[in-house]
């Protein structure tokens, strides 16, 4: 070979080279992704009504922050990109757009609300974008079968109803069950979970139902109705306004059945205290996270961790509100999974991570309670702990249990805003 | 310019000609000179700005219709909201339930706002001023109640998820432009619609009725039946601009329909011009990027922000940014001749 062509083929190696080794680096770097930075996109609702959940995203961004301070993932800092959407779905639509097509994120993490959830799964899904974690207890969105660059992250509705009727079919087999729901999907999802577990024995065992609206003033007709029904055994499956309202009248008209709370009306401030906490006594409803606030918890290493956490990145934060807790817990997920993808930052290879959680340990989660996914389930939290109402506070009883994992509901009602 | 040369202008101006042309082709070139524009941006701008600036349409033809009745009629509405929801959801049903494609869903959005209009309209002449705002306010805040509440239809608080547009084959264009476009010709067609209703008789009846109602009732216009035909060509107008969103967002939920959304479209009325036609696009401009341009300038408290800017535009243009030149320019041509009684309006 002459030295022309020697030269000629060995820059053409180099090329070669340079190019396939590009091409191999672009692979593995999805969009948002470059050798020092990662960017997550998430929408919440930090201006209108619902923006008391504006917490949950400041506490991820903390949190993120510390992960940056201790060296990244794998090198590269998280930029968090949490834009604010109101809770207005058009707008929710809107802010999802910008951040895939001109911020360019990796990934969707946490979009929190039902209806905005909904909003902009269908975009997201047909460009190839994970929705990950979506910041919301309605069961739609353990779906991998139509959706599958959705996934959920806490216990469903669906499922937090199914352990109350797991609990009344092993411990009050003889139980005539009477519900209070909103009249909602929300409420509406209890009814279907508890239905469920129930099964053939549902028709028997529920006696009663009783819906209320969001305008209603009170609940007093509902309550004084299912009380006629002989019913021994209560579900409340209400906003904390309401929940509080049940409480009150339930203890007035001197009945006292075996009564469930949902686990988004356990707040001690307030619902509880203003029900009269001798009046809430004995009231039985779930958990997943640990309460900043339970003295149990208080040497424990996990929430040390926290504390210190919060003190450092978040010290504008409230200790008492689980929203923290909340946030804390979701970051870690998030970042797990990124962990787990290595250099591999493709939302391909995101998404198949995400799928593929196996009994996941977080410091604030419940112990015994862990995060698995899988192909065909995308919830990544299905148990919880029943926890008991008693004095001033909630305690925790009995064992984890786990609610039905996998699939949806074949019981749901389908044929709404599909 | 020379004392002389000013003065030769502004005498040119009271005859009605600017620079050779009467002011009627200067707003037909302004407008061809607009449309062209228009048509020319989605080549130029990506995919998410071509959303935005559809968006900023949309919402333009809702400001619209509030202009017919609050600002030509002065009937004022804070309910429009709950009409531009009427129409997103027809389509949304239409759609979704019975297979209609969507451009056949428009039709029956604009008769079915007409027609809650005019039912709306018809009680809604018993009031007046801050009583008709309250009665409009009700219809703001029962829309997304009573959307929740027929779940059955409505999908309720899950919302409904519409089916996504695709362009037609061979034109090259993607689902965003298509959109855009699809929107721009409903948007010229609603201005040009608005235009020779409002300058001509029906335009007059309803300024009259704004302006002197019983003279108006004197002078023989039938003030109940126009105010009423106002009330529904405005509901109209806006139902379709909620039908357009609902395509173009691709989903429909109660939560989408806020108070807010009315309260934003008075205000997008009144900064762009409220008894203009083109103020409507200012308006539109205005719903669509203030917002987030408030949120840029401050984390911590956009809406203060926002409010600031309310309070500029108004402050500075008093009759809305399409409003407030006419007025100036009158005032600047009666000063170049001060002497001249004729000027005197």
């Amino acid at each position: 070979m002459t030295a022309q062509k020697a030269i000629m083929a060995g820059l053409s190696a180099v090329g070669l080279f340079l190019a396939v080794g590009l091409a191999v680096a672009a692979e593995h770097n999805g969009p948002g992704v470059s050798d020092t930075e990662i960017k997550i996109g998430n929408t919440l609702p930090y201006s209108g009504p619902a923006s008391g959940y504006s917490a949950i995203g400041k506490a991820q961004a903390a949190y993120f922050a510390m992960i940056n301070d201790q060296g990244g993932i794998h090198g590269r800092k998280i930029t968090y990109l949490s834009r604010d959407d109101g809770y207005s779905p058009p707008k929710t639509v809107e802010q999802v757009r910008k951040l895939v097509e001109e911020d360019q994120v990796l990934a969707m993490f946490q979009t929190l609300g039902t209806a905005t959830s909904l909003a902009v799964r269908g975009y997201l899904n047909d460009n190839k974008v994970p929705q990950l974690f979506v910041a919301t207890g309605a069961d739609q969105f353990n779906d991998p079968k139509h959706f599958p660059w959705t996934m959920g992250w806490q216990p469903s509705y669906r499922t937090e109803a199914r352990i109350y009727g797991r609990y009344i079919l092993d411990k009050l087999p003889a139980a005539k069950v009477a519900v209070l729901y909103q009249n909602d999907d929300f409420g509406k999802d209890y009814l279907i979970g508890l239905r469920a577990e129930l099964g053939d024995k549902a028709d028997k065992m529920i006696v009663a139902m009783q819906s209320y609206e969001t305008t209603d003033p009170t609940i007093d007709s509902q309550i004084v109705a299912l009380h006629a029904s002989g019913a021994d055994v209560l579900l409340i499956a209400a906003i904390p306004k309401y929940t509080t309202l049940a409480i009150r009248k339930v203890y007035d008209i001197d009945w006292h059945p075996t009564r469930f709370l949902n686990s988004v009306s356990t707040s001690v401030a307030t619902v509880m205290k203003p029900a009269g906490v001798e009046k809430a006594d004995g009231v039985i409803s779930a958990a997943y996270l640990k309460d900043p606030t339970d003295p149990q918890w208080q040497g424990t290493p996990g929430y040390k961790a926290w504390l210190d956490w919060m003190k450092k990145y978040y010290p504008s934060g409230n200790l008492a509100d689980i929203f923290t807790v909340y946030g804390y817990s979701t970051a870690q997920t998030l970042v797990a999974v990124l962990e787990a993808s290595g250099d591999d930052l493709t939302r391909d290879n995101v998404m198949k991570n995400a799928a593929s959680l196996h009994e996941l340990k977080l410091p604030m989660l419940l112990p015994g309670i862990t995060i698995s996914t899988g192909p065909d389930d995308h919830a990544p939290i299905k148990q919880m702990q029943l926890q008991k109402f008693e004095g001033n506070g909630w305690k925790l009883f009995g064992n984890v249990i786990p609610g039905s994992g996998g699939q949806r509901d074949a019981t749901a009602s389908e044929g709404q805003g599909k | 310019m020379s004392k002389n040369a000013l003065a030769r202008a502004a005498d040119d101006v009271r005859a009605g000609h600017y620079a050779g042309l009467s002011i009627g082709a200067w707003r037909w070139l302004a407008a061809g000179v607009a449309i062209a524009l228009a048509a020319a941006l989605p080549f130029a701008a990506s995919k998410y700005q071509v959303f935005e600036l559809t968006m900023v349409m949309i919402y333009a033809i809702a400001v619209l219709g509030l202009n017919i009745l609050t600002g030509y009629n002065g009937q004022i509405s804070l309910g429009h909201g709950g009409f531009f929801a009427a129409g997103a959801y027809t389509t949304a049903i239409l759609m979704n339930r019975y297979g209609v494609p969507y451009w056949a869903t428009l039709p029956p959005a604009a008769l079915v706002s007409f027609v809650l209009g005019v039912l709306f309209g018809l009680p809604a002449l018993r009031f007046e001023g801050p009583y008709l705002a309250l009665v409009t306010l009700a219809m703001a805040v029962a829309v997304p109640q009573f959307l929740k509440y027929f779940d059955t239809w409505t999908g309720g608080v899950q919302g409904i998820n519409l089916i996504k547009v695709t362009p037609p084959a061979g034109l090259g264009l993607d689902h965003d432009r298509w959109l855009y476009f699809v929107v721009l010709v409903i948007l010229v067609l609603a201005m040009r619609v608005a235009a020779n209703l409002l300058h001509g008789r029906t335009g007059r009846a309803l300024i009259a009725i704004r302006d002197h109602p019983i003279a108006a009732a004197a002078m023989g216009i039938p003030t109940a039946r126009y105010k009423t035909l106002a009330f529904g060509t405005s509901t109209m107008f806006t139902g379709v601009a909620g039908a357009l969103a609902a395509i173009v967002i691709g989903y429909v939920s109660p939560e989408g329909y806020s108070v807010f959304l009315s309260l934003s479209f008075l205000v997008g009325s009144a900064i762009g011009g409220i008894a203009t036609i083109g103020g409507a696009i200012v308006g539109g401009l205005f719903i669509q990027f203030v917002p987030n341009l408030a949120n840029d300038i401050s984390d911590a408290a956009p809406w203060a922000v926002y409010g600031l800017a309310m309070l500029l535009f108004m402050y500075a243009m008093p009759r809305g940014v399409v409003g407030s030149p006419g007025p100036w320019f009158r005032r600047l041509s009666r000063r170049m001749r001060p002497h001249d009684a004729a000027l005197r309006q």
